[in-house]
């Protein structure tokens, strides 16, 4: 199980943080805090693995995180994961964000959270994982924007028809 | 309302979306709070408006928000209002926030219930997606209860996308609402086979993970895993499963033997780190079950630990410096699992352990540490920890030196200081220990200090000196007055010291420096400690000074405690108030009596006698419930309800005074008193923290039988123990290694004498031979007091489970057939027409029906009543003889055929025998399976098929018999006739006493797609034949074919070949290749860039004798029609002088049969099926069919690839589905000796096909 999924730029600040136990939000808070702290003072050529953590820690929980140029992304897993396999499916999360927002960059992550966190949902559901194929999680994405966009269209010409001049 | 909308997307024009909300806080970054602050306010007033996408916006905006750490519950409402949107854009919008905020104890979940359920079964697949993604965050056990029904329909999904979603949150609702595991189970365990891989994937995952807490429940699904592994092209799976195997051999042995194929033929073939690794920690697991009750593996687990000294001490160049470091990592984190259970195996590489605590990485150094826990012997404990000690004092960052600090505790006190042969050394580690400053576990070393200075009796001495000066020198460790902090220790310290006094060298000075003003800065429950034992203190203190003639010195140390004490006596805790007091009027009274020359000594001393006996920390639980004690009965009648009421106001009231008012002490007779007397003595005799009264108690207690004395053995010192100041652990190793030498030296000496001289002293009575662990003997022969334990203690099993993990409610047994009772809950209007809460109020009679089961099990039975009064009592009847009839409420009303049976014949059906059909079914998989998973199972294999398949019907399978022993190999595959008959008629008696009881079965999904599971499940009383599906595809002298083909599960167009090679004669074959003759319809799969007619190289060798099995995949693209499909074998046969080539003919039959795939169909889906009217019959009859009907349906079964959806006595439904999604019904029905089958298929051809190769199999009978 994924107990929690974070990411966090290189100063700290949150830019996607999916708790899969409720937590209350200062203790969210203090988590990614610490998580940040644990994490950014690393060396970059050291393992990807991290026990210990106070907060979300226990025995039996690990920090799996990879860093991409100003963006850390961390899955908080329990034993039942297979730490190489986390490592995949982090690559293969950024590699769909890179696809969904075409050469991402920390700033879509902060203008669109919400993107980000519906391409999540495609991948993990409630801490478990669901889909690892990446061209699924694009496929159904895509599909699930069209149809946003679809809805937008239709509202949009109903105001404008019904426009006052 | 159209103007409405219009002004409604005119105002979100001037809105600030989400986009706007970033902006503005990234352009406040000085005063965000305040900015965000009115945005929240804007974001209020949003709320108000009618406008739902002004709403939802505010919604998302608040998403952003919550994710920076605001509270933002008070929107629950607004979101739940979002949430049920018709527009989807909103919806999602709605279902993430709620996700991200809702928890169990948010109130407007309860709202959600109708909203979520109208989600789920929405036309567009993606409000159900989105429900479901949402729900699978905040699920209640309430909506759990209510929705596991809907979710259990939507696993069912035409959609995969529906289907996996639905699959994967079933474990959450099996978390919240346990009771739906085992009606959901059957459908759960289909979905391991379901023809979309997403699906599969999903259920894969929810039964590891069901699996991982409770392995044993699940075992009978390790065939229809293994055959997922071998079958499997996506590595998650593949990794889930493995993960899965490796949980479950521990379990069972046998299960290790049939992985080690595919795992190392895994092991070759795979690119991927993630899944090699995952088999590698699987195969040590395999050989970790194996090699524990075989030495002889161990040599393989050598091998294991060097390969992984490669991996841990070997950085690959072409590799990022970070992917070898998490080499490293997972190196040792296997190398882990290996020592518990081998650590010889792991011992011989220290060096390369120790060389990782040097590692610059944090995590890499904590696995060392972990393994070095496990790898410590007394040889090398007092180097091991020399090393941490070194580790602690350069260590930076108090999170690594805490780890650290409790790794030293642990590894020394690990299986009762199994390995320390120097509790000086020990003490003196623990003292500099004390120096750490910022440790967050001075109460860690506190408990060590009590817990050896207690227990070995021999170590007082020192330890008490230790404790003295560290007493002396407190000023030092009270610069951490946090919680927890180093100061801990004092207390231990002054503990002993009062403890203990009668050791101490110059008791008047520790006293003083008990009584110092600082101590008042201490934490309280210190300072309590501190003046309990001055007392003791003072007790020892005026022992030694009363014997001398001057009684002044011990009029001054009573003036000493009158002066200090009255600091304590205005501390602001209770505690060190109280026992301060105490002792302050005590050392009065005391002073008086001195004053009047009284010998007072021994008195005050009596104060404090008695010797403590360390008591497990466990012992309290263990005291077993006397017989006839029940403590959960009432002693008294309990008040009636009434009553209570009426006396709880009294109650409060009473509650307000207990600290003043004194408990009244009503008139207790002598004997009452007596008894609770000895009742206390008794108790603190068993509590280790009392002191005894008086030494007579102390005897009474030594003499009650059970406890045994200890003996407390004297001390020859071969160090001298004054140390000055703190003391040097590094002293003792080196004074050790002295020792150990010495020892050595005198032993040689002593064995060049031939052992004239009488042995004598401590630990010199070793034999000789090279310096191992026994040889080393403790520096003092010392008692470690075992804690004690009640007598019959319970032994102890449930001990280190937590009550509330949520996964023990889910340890549930699941092969055992549903009962009536466990259904899950089902909106009562659907099945209720007639009930007048019918139309509007579903909420209602969702939430209130499950509450009670006693009251829905009433309510249903009600609405048998109204449904069909007539057949009421038949009804009632049946249902209490019913199993596995969850589905009935799913079926409705829509009878068919075969369900209008179900209820005429069902009437009279037998228990559920007590064997484990699924347990048994795992014996046979392990003992005899088609899929071989060495060699020697390989030829088994063969043996039995080349054995012609009536004889082997006749006769009972003997592997399948649960007391036969564990590997059936080939002699076993070979046992005599004369066995055979024995049993047959054995079995034929069984049968004549069971044919009027017989038993039926309904089979919804026990068929899963493993042949030999299936098999058992038709019958599970009776064993059947083995059965192979294998048939012979070409022989000569040297080498023999047999062959059996299976549809791809997840390819329509690809079918597999399995073939099984057995070299016949005495010479090596090699080089062998396979080349078939495509035709236009079907066509070998040949890897990329190989011609149309290039054989296929057979990747293996076979030595004489042995055979092995390799697959062969073939497309397809119509299958309606059986074919034949030419092809040759060529192989190298090579003599010890000669080779020759060689080749072999052979004709592969594509048979209809063999594009069907076993697919567990539910009786209602059937029924659609049939009702459908899509489907073309056909019919064929069988004469002569001798055999059980039971038999006759497993040989459909197996044979031809269908599954049993349900059997009434003679009559029976199947079903099978063609790779390419035909389905194919069949009704069989048996009177006398003739079987007539009528079946419904949707390809006429295909179908006429499939009948006459069944008709084919049973003419051969």
């Amino acid at each position: 199980m994924i107990k929690a999924i974070l990411i966090f730029n290189n100063h700290g600040k949150p830019r996607l943080s999916k708790f899969y136990e409720h937590y209350t939000e200062d203790t969210e808070q203090q988590i990614i805090r610490e998580t940040f702290h644990l994490v950014s003072k690393r060396d970059e050529n050291v393992c990807n693995f991290l026990e210990g953590g106070m907060l979300i820690g226990g025995s039996d929980y690990k920090l799996i995180y990879r860093h991409y140029a100003t963006l850390y992304f961390v899955f908080c897993v329990d034993s039942s994961e297979s730490e190489l396999g986390i490592l995949d499916l982090i690559q293969v999360f950024v590699e769909t964000l890179d696809k969904c927002f075409e050469n991402v960059c920390e700033l879509d992550l902060i203008f669109h959270v919400d993107k980000v966190h519906n391409i999540l949902a495609e991948m993990v559901m409630g801490g478990m994982v669901l889909e690892t194929n990446m061209n699924e999680i694009i496929t159904q994405v895509d599909a699930q924007n069209k149809m946003e966009k679809s809805e937008v269209n239709q509202d949009l010409t109903y105001s404008l028809f019904y426009l006052p001049v | 309302m159209a103007l409405k909308i219009v002004k409604g997307s005119i105002d979100r024009m001037f809105d600030k979306n989400l986009q706007d909300l970033v902006r503005g806080i990234r352009n406040h970054k000085e005063d965000e709070a305040k900015y965000i602050s009115t945005c929240i306010d804007e974001i209020k007033q949003e709320l108000k408006q009618d406008n739902i996408a002004v709403k939802a916006n505010a919604v998302c905006k608040l998403t952003y928000l919550q994710m920076l750490g605001y509270d933002v519950s008070w929107a629950a409402f607004n979101i739940v209002e979002v949430m049920s949107s018709s527009k989807f854009t909103y919806k999602r919008i709605g279902y993430l926030a709620a996700s991200q905020c809702f928890h169990e104890s948010t109130d407007v979940i309860m709202l959600t219930t109708n909203q979520i359920r109208k989600d789920l079964s929405s036309p567009n697949q993606y409000d159900t997606g989105v429900a479901l993604t949402g729900l699978s965050c905040f699920v209640t056990p309430d909506l759990a209860r209510d929705l596991a029904n809907d979710i259990m329909t939507l696993m069912s999904h035409t959609k995969p996308y529906i289907r996996k979603k639905a699959v994967l949150i079933m474990y959450k609702v099996f978390l919240k609402y346990p009771e739906s595991l085992r009606p959901a189970f059957p459908r759960l365990k289909e979905k391991l086979e379901d023809p979309d891989p997403g699906v599969q994937s999903a259920a894969v995952n929810v039964i590891c993970e069901l699996a991982r807490r409770n392995p044993k429940n699940y075992l009978s699904l390790a065939p229809l895993f293994f055959k997922l592994m071998t079958s499997s092209t996506n590595n998650w799976v593949l990794i889930k499963i493995i993960k899965l195997f490796g949980a479950l051999t521990p379990l069972e042995p046998r299960l290790g033997k049939k992985l080690i194929e595919p795992l190392t033929n895994l092991i070759h073939s795979t690119s991927a780190m993630s899944l090699l690794y995952e088999c590698v920690n699987t195969v040590i697991a395999v050989l970790i079950s194996l090699s524990s009750g075989m030495p002889n593996h161990s040599a393989s687990i050598q091998l294991c630990v060097q390969k992984l000294r490669i991996l841990i001490e070997d950085s690959d160049q072409n590799c990022e410096p970070s992917v070898n470091a998490c080499m490293k990592y997972l190196g040792l984190l296997a190398m882990s699992k290996i020592l518990k259970t081998h650590p010889k195996s792991v011992q011989s590489h220290k060096d390369l352990i120790l060389q990782c605590l040097d590692d610059k990485d944090e995590s890499i150094r904590l696995r060392a540490l972990d393994l070095l826990y496990g790898m410590v012997s007394k040889k090398n404990l007092m180097e091991i920890v020399k090393k941490l000690m070194l580790h602690v004092d350069k260590a930076e960052g108090t999170t690594y030196r805490d780890e650290l600090l409790t790794k030293i505790i642990d590894i020394c006190s690990q299986s009762n200081y199994q390995y320390i042969t120097n509790f000086e050394w020990y003490i003196s580690i623990l003292v500099e220990l004390t120096r750490l400053e910022g440790t967050r576990h001075g109460h860690l070393i506190a408990s060590q200090m009590l817990d050896v200075a207690i227990r070995v009796k021999a170590i007082r001495a020192f330890a008490v000196a230790q404790m003295a000066t560290l007493l002396d020198n407190a000023h030092l460790l009270t610069g951490n007055m946090q919680r927890n902090g180093i100061c801990e220790v004092l207390y231990a310290a002054a503990w002993i010291c009062g403890e203990f006094s009668e050791h101490l060298e110059n008791p008047m000075q520790t006293l003083e420096a008990m009584l110092r003003p600082k101590v008042a800065t201490l934490p309280g429950h210190i300072q309590a400690v501190y003046v309990q034992n001055a007392a003791k203190l003072f007790a020892t203190v005026l022992k030694s000074q009363e014997g001398n003639t001057d009684s002044t010195a011990a009029q001054e140390t009573s003036q000493l405690m009158i002066d200090r004490l009255p600091l304590f006596v205005q501390s602001a805790n209770l505690e060190v108030q109280e026992r301060a007091s105490c002792i302050l009027q005590l050392v009065k009274y005391i002073q008086k009596l001195q004053q009047k020359d009284v010998e007072i000594a021994e008195e005050v001393n009596a104060l404090f006698a008695g010797e403590l006996n360390p008591v497990a920390p466990k012992a309290q639980k263990k005291v077993p419930v006397p017989e006839g004690l029940d403590l959960d009965a009432w002693i008294n009648e309990p008040p009636s309800e009434s009553e209570s009421e009426d006396e709880q106001p009294k109650a409060i009231f009473a509650k307000e005074e207990p600290k003043h008012s004194r408990p009244r002490h009503t008139e207790v007779d002598e004997k009452e008193l007596a008894r609770r007397r000895e009742a206390r003595k008794q108790e603190q005799a068993n509590n280790p923290f009392y002191i005894k009264a008086s030494p007579s108690s102390q005897k009474v207690y030594q003499d009650t039988p059970g406890v045994e004395h200890i003996p407390v053995v004297q001390i020859d010192l071969s160090v001298p123990l004054k140390v000055p100041g703190l003391p040097m652990s590094d002293q003792y190793v080196k004074l050790e290694e002295e020792r150990r030498q010495k020892e050595r030296a005198e032993k040689k000496k002593k064995e060049k004498k031939k052992r004239k001289e009488k042995r004598s002293g401590r630990g010199k009575k070793h034999d000789s031979g090279p310096e191992s662990e026994e040889d080393i003997t403790p520096a003092h022969q010392v008692d470690i007091v075992t804690e004690e334990m009640p007598e019959n203690a319970l032994p102890s099993d449930d001990d280190d489970k937590d009550p509330n993990d949520p996964h023990k409610a889910l340890d549930i047994d699941l092969d055992k057939p549903l009962a009536d009772s466990e259904k899950l809950p089902v909106r009562s209007h659907r099945e209720t027409p007639k009930s007048p809460a019918e139309d509007g109020d579903t909420e209602n009679a969702a939430l209130q029906e499950p509450k009670k089961k006693s009251t829905k099990e009433k309510r249903e039975k009600k609405k048998d009543k109204d449904r069909d009064r007539k057949k009421s009592k038949e009804e009632k009847k049946k249902k209490k003889h019913k199993h596995e009839e969850k589905e009935e409420d799913l079926l409705g009303g829509q009878a068919d055929a075969p369900v209008v049976q179900s209820e005429e014949t069902s009437e009279v059906v037998a228990p559920p025998t007590s064997t484990n059909p699924e347990v048994s079914d795992l014996d046979f998989w392990l003992s005899n399976a088609p899929v071989p998973s060495n060699t020697q199972e390989a030829t088994t294999v063969a043996e039995a098929e080349a054995a012609p398949p009536p004889e082997a019907a006749s006769g009972t399978a003997p592997d399948s018999e649960p007391d036969q022993p564990q590997d059936a190999d080939t002699e076993e595959a070979k046992s005599s006739k004369h066995k055979k008959k024995k049993q047959k008629k054995e079995k034929e008696e069984k049968e004549k006493k069971k044919k009027k009881k017989h038993h039926h079965h309904h089979h919804h999904s026990d068929g899963g797609g493993e042949e030999s599971v299936q098999n058992g499940t038709v019958e599970e009383e009776e064993p059947l034949p083995p059965m192979s599906n294998y048939c012979l595809l070409a022989e000569n002298s040297y080498i023999k074919m047999v062959y059996d083909i299976q549809g791809n599960l997840q390819d329509g167009s690809q079918v597999v070949v399995s073939v099984i090679f057995e070299n016949k004669g005495d010479s090596f074959l090699k080089s062998m290749e396979f080349n078939v003759l495509d035709s236009l319809n079907s066509k070998l799969q040949r890897p990329d860039g190989s011609g149309p007619h290039d054989g296929l190289t057979v990747p293996f060798q076979l030595p004489p004798g042995v055979s092995n099995e390799a697959r062969f995949v073939f497309t397809v693209q119509s299958i309606i029609m059986p074919q034949k499909l030419k092809g040759t074998l060529t192989f190298i046969v090579k003599n010890e002088d000669s080779s020759t080539h060689e080749k072999l003919d052979f004709k592969l039959h594509f048979t209809c049969t063999s594009y069907l795939i076993t697919t567990p169909c539910y009786s209602d889906a059937f029924a659609k099926l049939l009702e459908s009217g899509d489907l073309k019959g056909s019919s064929v009859r069988l004469e002569g069919v001798n055999m059980p009907f039971h038999h006759l349906l497993a040989r459909i079964c197996f044979h031809h690839h269908f599954s049993v959806v349900e059997r009434i006595d003679s009559c029976a439904s199947m079903y099978s589905r063609s790779i390419q999604g035909h389905h194919v019904c069949l009704l069989v029905k048996t009177s006398g000796q003739t079987v007539s089958i009528d079946a419904k298929c949707d390809e006429p051809t295909l179908l006429g096909n499939v009948l006459d190769e069944i008709k084919q199999t049973f003419s051969q009978c």
